[in-house]
């Protein structure tokens, strides 16, 4: 018997360590076919001739965006991967900001990150691993974008990230058939959408609905609101303190924002409409807290562009349509169209030519007017791209807003603080804030206590 | 096999019944089988829940509960359809690469460990030397290492440590058997050493007597004695590797070449927000494998995994 | 379109079959090296012959455990007492932190309850079913039924579980199963579960007793079917009877298995952060320490603090390894 299982063990051997020597050794014969000349484009493909000369290459993607999302972005760029032969490797995930973070310092960085936050890029460009972007790239943020955009991209004076994609967050979501039969106007100040809010409410509906929760990002949808107010109220000096911390939440100008977010999504009177109390606001998700603007069970919804991705099939997004957005008014007349938008920041972590070929490739205009027309639900920052493309009334709008030259625009400033606060301690204390009902000023001192020394 | 191991399992396996009917008889009673009925009962409802809701049409999943399904019994194959197969869904072929990953993943991350593990569990058993003791201390302790800690440090192995000798492991699945193997290393050798130990020392020893070494020994007659508690370890293994999330997406970087299931069912999480119909089927999908896998091994349970530890 | 997709699942069957076959090729290459290692090892004489069969019995788990383990357990120790992205020592720092903030102080009572609760919870409803399922007629259906939640990834069982534990205004249908069968019982106003504190903490709990439960059973009724029957024989003849059987002679019988359930569900606890992750995100006062580590570490990128209560999360259970150890000492020194 001992000896029967001996012959088979050599049998079993011999076959397996000859493949895996072939297996790897097949693994290795990629990537070696350099020094070939620049072939040229014809035809179609002519447009893309700067980036020819990389066929056969891969470049690894990742990002927080997934389906379907990601699909009109792989579907944006097929053109581009079939001309230059270069692939285009994505990959979404949901936990992309803990995994980036797990890969770059485990020295499994992807070639290319999107990341979302300017305090993420920040945090990956002290690792050391973050590539510097092509002249190309720079030269086409510059001229593309305005100087806050690529401020943004831009750590310690250096610029490493190229703007993406762009939303715009200062919109309320609203039925306009209801408020037409209902005989509401579209508010233009911060006054008249109250008095609206206080006739609604009148009438024993709740005016507004709203949901915070998200995961493990639970809370983001509430630092919008703040944001919003303090935007709107400090103007943007005040805000770009907040963000540095040189002003504290702790200090009078954000504790009155708070108290102005207190009196407005935490008011009693005004929501949660469709879910229950102001409590239920920290358990709705935010994907479903406009829902019932649909069936008259609330009116009003302050959330960013994407929303409209969440709307169910077949609803009519149009200005005469079942739900469409108005611009979120001004408090204080003097600070000029306040807009708070977010954005993507395309990242290497490699220089190779083709990376650097992909990165440059996303600064055009070409791309972004392809990925405009891939699918509706996106919006672009970058000034060239063909506004003429965009179909959906929602992405006219808030691109009109997002390149006015004329606006206060300011990026999302938990995005732009420490991830201990932005990522961390300021979604926990605002969910506290709505679920446990803590005051302004618990909430407030709880924040500034996090802020890392 | 020999006649001397069947005589052994025999002997093991015989006294269990008579004394199991003891303890038995002593409670039985109706209320004893209703308190089963109704603890099944609770337990089955959740996962029953999923199913229901898994098979109902999207409009109804977001508006009314599942139970409604028996006052308003539509039913739809159509969920299904999508997560497994539809092209739009995300990748190109649904849900069915992940599928294969997750048992390409699963097989050797189930298989290595427990080898490993039986291995070290005899040596630490039968092969007693100085310090073996204290070793087989420290791997038990070693359990409370949370598995989070090393994901850097072993990232930083596999991609800069390997790469500067030359060995590229990027794109394969070795890392994640690795990773696999190396966090289930602990509590294999803990609890397949409290089965071995117990092995009767006259079959041992007579084995040494007949001259056969400890590789003949391991191989003849510890691995067929130990059958129930390797068909129980590798169930556990099998159901933590195949449900397992955090492993998976750090050391195979989500892409539908090497991902497993539970990556992918994550991602749809938080890309359908709220598409409960599709989340539910691919959920259940998910489980089928692991079920078919419990009842395919389940009669080895009956004298199970820790049955060695029961001291006399 | 409908033709790509055609072309496309012939890749998928290709790919998968091709996957398959370098999965079974490595399996077959891994179990075919061992053994040629044990037939080489095995041929090996005199004073080598011992060491080599120990180097070659352990070596392997013990060089994966090194790297994978230990290395990084140490790391972990240096990593606490340094700054947010290590790059100088901070002394005790993290530790002062861990134990003074008030977030954190609510996380270790939070860790505490959870570790006490789900383990001991899960071992007596496991005890009680193994003891009672092992009566019945069709038994391995009853206990098919309570172990297949350990079949369902912490994934999926949140998913469950949001279908149990949703709440809707109480003027609403309810999708949310508890919801419904309390307002089904007469109570109008069931409250929104997953925020009621404390309420919510056992709530969670509730899932990672329902998924280990079936575990417990199973292994303890492997050990009370293993009782030698002479035993349980002897003491019905000294007049023993149900309840004084179970606790002065089964229970006795199988005290080390229900220490090792204990003990392996209470290591699971400490460790698991699935759960707590995907239903509350740590908020409405419900973090627990794995959870909070992962995010201290992973998200808010303070390698510094996440590292230290990776720490205090060792040094938590290390009472009851060393209890443990404690008891397989006497065992293997009676052997």
């Amino acid at each position: 018997m001992t000896a029967r299982t001996r012959r088979r063990a050599l049998v079993l051997v011999a076959p397996a360590v000859a493949t895996i020597l072939v297996v790897s050794a097949c693994a290795k014969n990629s990537g070696d076919n350099k020094a070939q000349p620049v072939p040229t484009l014809t035809g179609a493909c002519a447009q893309f001739q700067p980036f020819a000369g990389h066929a056969g290459t891969t470049v690894k993607m990742f990002a927080s965006i997934i389906s379907p999302e990601s699909d009109s972005l792989q579907k944006s760029w097929k053109e581009f991967e079939d001309c230059t032969g270069i692939k285009i490797s994505y990959e979404g995930s949901n936990d992309f900001e803990s995994q980036l973070g797990v890969r770059v310092n485990g020295g499994n960085a992807p070639d290319l990150a999107i990341i979302p936050q300017p305090g993420l890029l920040q945090k990956m460009v002290s690792t050391g691993k973050v590539a510097k972007p092509s002249q190309a790239t720079v030269s086409n943020a510059e001229r593309y974008w305005n100087a806050t955009w690529k401020a943004y991209g831009t750590v310690n004076g250096t610029f490493y990230a190229a703007p993406m994609s762009a939303n715009m967050k200062s919109l309320v979501w609203y039925s306009p058939k209801a408020f037409t039969t209902a005989g509401y106007k579209v508010p233009t100040s911060w006054t008249e959408m109250m008095a609206l809010s206080d006739t609604i409410a009148g009438t024993g509906k709740k005016p507004w609905c709203g949901g915070i929760a998200s995961g493990t990002a639970t809370g983001w949808p509430a630092t919008d609101w703040l944001e919003q107010v303090v935007l709107r109220t400090g103007g943007g000096d005040v805000y770009d303190k907040w963000i540095s911390h040189d002003i504290k939440f702790n200090s009078p100008e954000i504790l009155r924002a708070m108290q102005q977010v207190q009196s407005w999504m935490l008011n009693p009177r005004y929501v949660n409409g469709g879910f229950g109390d102001v409590r239920s606001i920290a358990t709705t998700t935010f994907q479903d807290a406009g829902k019932p603007i649909l069936t008259g069970q609330c009116w009003m919804l302050q959330q960013a562009s994407f929303y409209g991705a969440q709307w169910p099939k077949g609803t009519k997004i149009a200005e005469d349509g079942d739900v469409f957005a108005f611009y979120l008014p001004q408090i204080d007349a003097s600070i000029k169209t306040p807009v708070v938008g977010g954005g993507e920041f395309v990242t290497a972590f490699a220089n190779r030519p083709e990376v650097q070929a992909v990165q440059t490739y996303l600064t055009t205009p070409e791309w972004h007017t392809s990925r405009i027309k891939a699918a509706t639900g996106w919006v672009s920052a970058n000034q060239a791209a063909d506004k003429s493309a965009y179909t959906d009334p929602i992405d006219k709008l808030s691109a009109r807003y997002l390149t006015d030259p004329d606006t206060t625009f300011r990026f999302d400033a938990s995005d732009l603080m420490p991830p201990a606060v932005g990522a961390g301690q300021e979604w926990k204390s605002m969910t506290a804030w709505f679920a446990e009902g803590k005051t302004v000023e618990q909430i407030a001192k709880d924040i500034d206590g996090q802020w890392p020394a | 096999m020999t006649a001397g191991t069947v005589t052994a399992e025999q002997a093991r396996a015989r006294p269990a019944l008579p004394a199991a009917k003891a303890v038995r008889r002593s409670f039985s009673s109706p209320i004893a089988s209703l308190i089963v009925i109704v603890m099944a009962v609770l337990w089955t409802i959740p996962t029953f829940g999923l199913f229901v809701t898994s098979v109902r049409p999207a409009r109804e999943v977001a508006t009314t509960g599942w139970w409604t399904i028996f006052t308003n019994p539509h039913v739809t194959l159509s969920n299904y359809e999508t997560v497994l197969f539809q092209s739009s869904f995300g990748s190109s072929a649904g849900l069915m690469p992940y599928l294969v990953n997750s048992l390409a993943i699963t097989i050797p991350a189930t298989i290595i460990p427990l080898t490993l593990a039986a291995m070290a569990a005899y040596a630490l058993a039968w092969v007693r030397f100085k310090g073996s003791d204290t070793i087989f201390f420290i791997i038990f302790a070693l359990q409370v290492v949370p598995l989070q800690l090393a994901l850097i440090p072993l990232q930083q192995l596999f991609n800069e440590q390997l790469a500067r000798v030359g060995i590229d492991l990027q794109g394969t699945y070795v890392p994640v058997w690795t990773a696999h193997t190396m966090f289930a290393l602990p509590i294999a050798v803990f609890l397949l050493h409290n089965f071995i130990a117990q092995l009767p020392r006259d079959v041992m020893e007579a084995a040494m007597v007949d001259g056969a070494n400890h590789f003949k020994t391991f191989r003849s007659i510890v691995l067929p004695l130990s059958t129930p508690a390797l068909a129980s370890f590798t169930i556990f293994q099998f159901l933590w590797v195949w449900n397992d999330l955090l492993v998976g997406l750090t050391f195979t970087g989500g892409t539908p070449d090497v991902a497993p299931l539970t990556v992918r069912l994550a991602q749809l999480g938080g890309s359908f927000g709220r598409s409960w119909e599709l989340l539910t089927a691919g959920a259940f999908v998910s489980i089928v494998v692991p079920l078919a896998v419990f009842f395919s091994l389940q009669r080895y349970f009956v004298r199970g995994l820790l049955a060695g530890s029961v001291k006399g | 379109m409908s033709g790509t997709t055609a072309v496309l699942a012939d890749s998928v069957w290709s790919d998968a079959a091709l996957k398959f076959q370098n999965t079974l090729v490595v399996v077959a290459a891994f179990l075919g090296i061992v053994l040629l290692v044990f037939f080489a090892a095995g041929r090996a004489t005199g004073r080598i012959a011992r060491p080599l069969t120990i180097a070659v019995f352990l070596g392997p788990a013990l060089v994966l455990l090194l790297f994978g383990l230990v290395i990084p357990a140490l790391g972990t120790i240096n990593l606490s007492f340094r700054n947010d992205d290590s790059t100088r020592y901070v002394g005790n720092r993290n530790y002062i932190w861990a134990f003074t903030s008030d977030p954190i102080r609510q996380v270790l009572t939070n860790t505490l309850l959870w570790i006490i609760i789900a383990p001991v919870v899960t071992t007596v409803l496991g005890l009680a079913m193994a003891l009672l399922v092992d009566r019945m007629k069709r038994q391995s259906f009853y206990k098919s039924l309570i172990f297949m939640p350990m079949a369902v990834s912490f994934v999926g069982a949140s998913f469950i579980w949001r279908f149990v534990y949703e709440a809707r205004d109480p003027n609403q249908p309810q999708v949310g199963l508890l919801s419904q069968v309390v307002i089904a019982l007469g109570w109008k106003h069931p409250p929104n579960w997953i925020l009621e504190q404390p309420l919510n903490n056992f709530l969670l709990m509730v899932i990672m007793i329902w998924v280990q439960t079936g575990f417990a059973m199973v292994v303890l009724s492997a050990a009370i079917k293993a009782v030698p029957d002479e035993i349980t024989e002897a003491a019905r003849i000294d007049g023993a009877q149900g309840p004084r059987l179970l606790f002065y002679v089964t229970i006795p019988m199988i005290r080390n298995t229900l220490i090792v359930v204990l003990t392996t569900v209470m290591i699971t606890t400490l460790k698991v952060f699935d759960i707590v992750r995907t239903m509350t995100g740590g908020n409405f006062g419900t973090q627990i320490l794995a959870n909070e580590m992962y995010s201290q570490k992973f998200v808010q990128f303070d390698a510094g603090r996440g590292s230290t209560l990776a720490v205090i999360l060792f040094v938590a259970v290390l009472p009851l390894v060393i209890y443990n150890i404690i008891q397989l000492r006497k065992e293997r020194a009676t052997r």
